[in-house]
């Protein structure tokens, strides 16, 4: 066991665990934050997605410990009084159904703006299908979410 | 996963030191193989040394036509890199459809070629811009780095620290990736250079990846698409398994191939 600390959601925290902790135990056993969550546990869906220094990785594909110091955004942390742009456009535009994958959809979705954003490039259709490719989802056959990150993309 | 000792390196000296010191360590890159080998138990190591922050194994460095990539440097950073796509763009490409943006996020190349599954796209690249792989004791030709389905030339506890290369005058990478796991069904980078053309071959062997000699002759004489017509590789030498036979794969290098010339002339 060894105290891991990071900042989750602007929060300092910290809590002792075992080297082989993955990201994603840390934030939804110790911190309670289950709003990450765990669909394939191999690396494949993307529903444990959150932000690890700004940048989108799959919490259940990292050890807690390899976050030490890092500065990580979790889906609990992304609105800001009111509900995030992502958040609103998968509102707007029934960017779900069950709900499962969308935790990992936003984090996606918001990672891909903000790269494209300062990259100057243009987020077009085509090219959110091509950044979902690590997002599962098994209902909704992925159009609406598509729709939601455009709308969000003109909106953030 | 099984209990382990994880250490984090600052520095490629600090962790070999680190490593030397444990009973059965192994480097953590990126994580995007060895953790999921992990969880199912493939690899079960006493220790982990993260060598991902080690600040003398990440980052770009192109001078003229000369690319040294640090061997943390993950597929984003390679993918975004303005000086190298200058040079080298086929390069950013292969690395921009590296399976998905969260693992680009976090992959390494020197944990890519370190690892060498026969359907990762790196080995590729390196056979056919004939790179060098350096470790903190040797150079490496990829030529002889690449010896079998997850195997090379690397001794137990070796350390990749960067990847070097001359960028060629021109190059392309064509891949068709298995729709379900993203990586290659068959990967071809071509590369013509000073010395000639080289044409590195991944996902289709079952031994890994591989320079395919006819087709670099067929293009040594003519760099053209029609120049590929007819030429293909063994397929008895080729990988069959559920997601096709051997037939299927050698015509896909062929295929692959082509598309790679086509998109360089
Ligand atoms: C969903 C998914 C899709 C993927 N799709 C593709 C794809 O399309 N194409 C593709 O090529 N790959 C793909 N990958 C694999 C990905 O590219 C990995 O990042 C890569 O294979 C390993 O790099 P890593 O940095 O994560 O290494 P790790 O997983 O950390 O390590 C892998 C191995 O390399 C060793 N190692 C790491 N660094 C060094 C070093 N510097 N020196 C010596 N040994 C070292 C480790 O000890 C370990 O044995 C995919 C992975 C996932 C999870
Ligand atoms: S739970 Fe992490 S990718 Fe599926
Ligand atoms: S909404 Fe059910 S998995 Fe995506």
């Amino acid at each position: 066991m060894s105290t891991v600390s990071m900042t989750v959601n602007g929060k300092a925290v910290s809590a002792d665990v075992e080297g082989r902790t993955l990201l994603v135990d840390y934030i939804r056993e110790h911190l309670r934050l289950t709003g990450t969550h765990v669909g394939c546990d191999t690396s494949q869906c993307g529903t444990c997605v959150v932000h690890v220094d700004g940048k989108a990785v799959k919490s259940c594909t990292m050890l807690a410990a390899a976050a030490e110091g890092a500065e990580v955004t979790t889906i609990e942390g992304v609105a800001n009084g009111d509900l995030h742009p992502m958040q609103k456009a998968f509102n707007d535009n029934h960017g779900l159904q069950c709900g499962f994958c969308t935790p990992g959809m936003i984090m996606s979705g918001i990672d891909m703006v903000n790269r494209y954003k300062a990259e100057g490039r243009q987020l077009d259709e085509a090219a959110i299908r091509h950044e979902l490719e690590g997002n599962i989802c098994r209902c909704t056959g992925y159009h609406n979410i598509v729709k939601s990150i455009a709308q969000a993309a003109s909106e953030m | 996963m099984h209990s382990l000792n994880y250490h984090k390196a600052s520095n490629a000296s600090e962790a070999a030191r680190l490593l030397s010191g444990t009973e059965d360590g192994k480097f953590l890159a990126g994580g995007q193989t060895l953790i999921p080998a992990m969880k199912t138990r493939l690899a079960a190591p006493s220790d982990l040394v993260d060598v991902s922050g080690a600040a003398d194994l990440r980052g770009i460095t192109v001078s003229g036509r000369e690319v040294r990539i640090g061997a943390a440097t993950t597929h984003a950073e390679v993918a975004a890199d303005d000086a190298l796509r200058k040079v080298c763009p086929s390069i950013c490409d292969m690395a921009a459809n590296i399976g998905d943006p969260a693992v680009r996020h976090r992959g390494t190349i020197g944990g890519s070629i370190a690892n060498n599954d026969p359907a990762a796209d790196y080995p590729a690249a390196m056979l056919a811009l004939g790179a060098t792989i350096k470790t903190a004791s040797r150079e490496i030709a990829a030529d002889e780095f690449f010896v079998g389905l997850f195997e090379t030339a690397l001794e137990d506890d070796e350390l990749i620290t960067s990847i070097g290369f001359t960028a060629p005058a021109a190059g392309a990478y064509a891949k068709f990736p298995n729709p379900a796991s993203r990586y290659a069904m068959c990967g071809v980078f071509v590369a013509r250079g000073d010395d000639g053309v080289r044409v590195g071959v991944t996902g289709a062997s079952a031994d890994g990846a591989f320079r395919a000699g006819d087709l670099e002759a067929a293009l040594d004489g003519a760099f053209s698409v029609d120049a590929l017509d007819g030429i293909s590789v063994n397929a008895e030498e080729m990988l069959s398994d559920i997601h096709g036979d051997g037939v299927y794969r050698a015509n896909l290098v062929s295929v692959m191939a082509k598309r790679a010339v086509a998109a360089v002339s």
